[in-house]
């Protein structure tokens, strides 16, 4: 059948692409690499968008302007962003809801224990899975082509410009593409290449957990890379990165796996030391650092130390914790070193300055004199029992891709191609140098799928494309 | 049942203060909940998940409080990242329908009889054989034989008024009485962990309206539950109406000519245009069509909803009470024609059949739901005892 656009991949961004293309009047016909059961991609695993407004809206409280994101991307970032993209995608976030909710996907408040997103970010009833089998509903009624279990693993280009792609044997020609087939973090050999060894001779990847899709494996990522020379973005080592319990499966371990009382304790590697501090600020703008603070430990392990008073404070664990009466045999129970755990606890207990608690304020409980410091909720663990959980590096996607341009399109030695373009995690770490802010992956894909399935429409049809992205 | 040795068991740990062991569908309940309420994407769906974040460990009063709070809709499976096949293979409404059916049970009024519920299907289809053999023998053992007196006109020509009387009155006495002191059982037992405290006219008024308008059937956006895939429809929701209106309309047919019997000597039948046909007629017509849509429904249900183990006693239920209705509207039919006798017996022995069943069987989850549902409202009218939401 002939086959207008192309999309390569089955999560959000390749939904999104989909969607806006076949509105555009494109035959769409939609490849995911996954069996039905697990479509979706990571976008299963999500749970919000990130969303400037401007005043309340349904489900978002007061107002989250453009410039406010803009910094708070900015900071995360550390720079590491491209203001324009960035720009884009934010002013996008802001208008993308009626259309989401036109293709069937609902909104609800932000979850209990997320108060402090309610302003930020909009929460998909149902999460990420009901958001991802709404798009396909859709997509299905208006008639785009979708099949399951259908890997690509090359595409032919002629002078940047898409031909065909292949599913093994199968060659299958469109007059546009996109990519959106997700970023390469399931790829255990890839990422062992690219974090290499530590000074200790540790191959620190081979400690990583992957939060989301064991179908994500770059193999298109790769073969535009290194087969097609499409210019790049990002480095292989920068991803979104969370600290998850230790016992997580391997893959798809998702939001539950989360270990979220790190700032209401303490945090100590296997040598049962401390390695940063645990208050810095509110644990939604600090979870994402925790992954790669735990990847630099030895052995790639932490352990988060809490007393009774934190029980009820913090999301509660999937798996239990280890517990104990008393800190050294919660020490033996952890397999660390009692001696060393002592010293540690004793010196932070005893440098913690009373105040007031009050975990939603960046209150003045404090560590003085021991590095590092814990600037707040710094209060003594001396209240059995007491719990330990142990952390892993939890990758959520890798931030290498392709460069791109507020067209979506890929680009091949500066150039743009007039019918291939990208979006979602092959493209997010264009706007993403480094760090996360939650919810900004699901803006990123939405903003650039919408971009793509529009500018693949037009390279298809030739012509004006009926509407145009907000 | 409870095993001796598992009764052995549960009064051992409450005699040593420590909480009572769970059966394996409980602690199945307790395990997936301990993975929803780490994720909670799924809070807006309905009742069920807002309840959980307000507890952290799911003992035995917890996990029945949240099964019959569960309305069955299937929308947390279908967007659940943790349901089959993933390694957790979560599936709260087929773990919620096993302890429900188990509670039904367990907190039955004489508990003898809670065994009923264990093999409804067989224990219907002997109750509607008894039920109809009970009014075809009197029938033919009474004047005129199964062809029934001259002229086919009157019920009470076939069967005495007080003959009725004398055997649906104790019958809906007791079925009343069982599900009574069935519910208290279950109310006495998740109270303490619903707060404790006792019910307000607001959480009256919020349950009633929760209860009427099947509120946890719309999906919580308005469009309903899921039935055969992940799409949303408010199909259920609706034949469910019309199935509980209509039955409600029956009853309300079947007490106003009581009242007119025993206050204006009115006997029936009565023409139409009167007040018991009108009620009894769209009453009828509703519970027909309720029930043929509630069937239909539930056989092209997702098989991964609920407890496939049940559904004889639903799907059972779901007959019954179209046996009912429609034996009910061909009595109307039957007036005046030979057939009248038998069309009766095959009505009085359905009524039989649903009044004697009533306590032991799928209406129960009425009872037991409207229950959890109360306490819901009671219960998220106190502080949640959970000191989360301080990130």
């Amino acid at each position: 059948m002939d086959t207008d656009v192309l999309v390569i991949g089955g999560g959000n961004a390749a939904l999104c692409a989909a969607l806006m293309a076949r509105e555009a009047g494109a035959s769409v016909l939609l490849l995911e690499s996954a069996p039905r059961a697990w479509r979706g991609g990571n976008s299963s695993h999500t749970r919000n968008l990130r969303c400037m407004h401007d005043a309340p809206q349904d489900v978002l409280v007061e107002a989250y302007p453009e410039e406010e994101f803009w910094q708070d991307l900015l900071k995360v970032t550390a720079g590491r962003t491209d203001e324009a993209l960035a720009r884009l995608v934010i002013r996008a976030s802001s208008t993308c809801r009626p259309w989401m909710q036109r293709h069937g996907v609902r909104f609800q408040p932000s979850l209990s224990g997320t108060l402090s997103l309610s302003r930020t970010n909009a929460f998909f009833m149902g999460g990420g899975k009901a958001l991802v089998n709404a798009y396909y509903r859709s997509a299905e009624r208006l008639g785009v082509r979708i099949r399951y279990q259908a890997p690509v693993d090359r595409i032919e280009l002629a002078d940047g410009r898409f031909v065909a792609a292949r599913v093994g044997g199968e060659r299958l020609t469109a007059r546009a593409c996109v990519l959106a087939a997700g970023g390469f973090e399931s790829n255990r050999e890839w990422l062992r290449e690219a974090w290499g060894t530590n000074d200790r001779g540790e191959w620190p990847a081979d400690q990583f957990l992957i939060r989301g899709t064991r179908y994500n494996q770059g193999v298109l990522l790769k073969h535009l890379l290194d087969d097609h020379g499409a210019d790049r973005i990002g480095d292989p080592t920068q991803a979104h990165m969370v600290a998850i319990d230790a016992r997580a499966p391997l893959y798809d371990g998702g939001i539950c796996t989360r270990i979220d009382c790190v700032s209401l304790g303490v945090v100590v590697s296997r040598e049962a030391r401390r390695f940063h501090d645990e208050g810095e600020d509110f644990w939604p703008k600090r979870y994402a650092i925790w992954g790669r603070l735990v990847a630099q430990q030895p052995g790639q392990i932490g352990y988060s130390i809490i007393d009774a008073k934190a029980i009820g404070r913090f999301m509660p664990p999937v798996f239990p914790g280890v517990t104990a009466d008393t800190l050294p045999e919660l020490a033996r129970r952890l397999g660390l070193d009692e001696a060393a755990f002592m010293q540690t606890l004793n010196a932070y207990n005893a440098a913690c300055r009373a105040g007031t608690f009050d975990h939603t304020t960046l209150d003045d409980c404090r560590t003085e004199g021991i590095p590092p410091a814990k600037t707040h909720w710094a209060r003594p663990i001396d209240t059995p029992p007491f719990h330990g959980y142990a952390l892993r590096p939890g990758v959520t996607f890798t931030y290498l891709g392709l460069r791109t341009d507020e067209t979506a399109a890929v680009r091949f030695g500066g150039e743009p191609s007039p019918n291939l373009f990208v979006a979602g995690e092959m493209m997010a770490g264009n706007v993403l140098g480094q760090g996360y802010t939650a919810g900004v992956g699901m803006s990123i894909g939405t903003a650039f799928g919408r971009i793509a399935g529009t500018q693949a429409a037009r390279a298809a049809l030739g012509q004006e494309v009926r509407h145009a992205v907000a | 049942m409870q095993s001796l040795e598992a009764l052995t068991r549960d009064a051992r740990a409450l005699a040593q203060g420590q909480p009572v062991a769970l059966s394996p569908a409980e602690s199945e309940v307790a395990r997936q909940l301990t993975v929803c309420n780490a994720c909670r994407y799924c809070e807006g769906f309905c009742a069920v998940f807002p309840a959980m974040t307000r507890r952290l460990d799911f003992a035995q009063a917890d996990v029945h409080y949240l099964a019959n709070l569960c309305h069955n809709c299937g929308a947390c499976l279908h967007a659940c990242q943790y349901a089959s096949p993933h390694e957790f293979g979560i599936n709260i409404p087929q773990a919620m329908a096993r302890v429900r059916g188990q509670t039904y049970a367990d907190y039955a009024w004489p508990p003898a009889l809670g065994a009923l519920y264990r093999r409804n299907g067989l224990v219907l289809a002997l109750a509607l054989a008894i039920g109809l053999a009970l009014f075809l023998l009197l029938a033919a053992a009474g004047q005129g034989g199964l062809r029934g007196p001259a002229g086919g006109s009157s019920f009470y020509a076939v069967f005495p008024h007080n003959l009725l009387v004398g055997l649906f009155a104790p019958v809906f006495g007791f079925a009343v009485l069982a599900l009574a002191l069935g519910v208290r059982r279950f109310w006495r037992a998740v109270k303490p962990a619903t707060s404790g405290q006792p019910a307000t006219p607001p959480a009256v008024a919020e349950a009633t309206h929760d209860v009427l308008r099947l509120k946890y059937l719309d999906g919580g956006h308005g469009e309903g539950c899921n039935n055969e895939d992940d799409a949303y429809s408010l199909a259920r929701r609706r034949a469910h109406h019309l199935t509980f209106y209509g039955f409600l309309l029956c009853f309300a047919a079947t007490s106003v000519a009581t009242l007119y019997h025993y206050l204006f000597g009115w006997v029936a039948p009565y023409d139409w245009p009167s007040l018991p046909k009108l009620l009894g007629g769209t009453g009828g017509l509703m519970l027909m069509a309720g029930t043929a849509g509630l069937w239909q429904l539930n056989r092209r249900r997702d098989p991964a909803h609920g407890d496939v183990a049940q559904k004889p006693m639903d799907l059972g239920f779901i007959a019954l009470l179209f046996l009912t209705s429609a034996s009910g509207l061909a009595l109307w039919a039957a007036r005046g024609t030979p057939a009248l006798t038998v069309v009766l017996c095959l009505h009085l022995g359905a009524v039989m059949t649903l009044f004697l069943t009533l306590p032991y069987g799928k209406f129960a989850h009425g009872v037991f739901r409207a229950a959890a549902l109360l306490r819901y409202a009671v219960e998220k009218r106190h502080p949640n005892p959970v000191g989360l939401g301080a990130e």
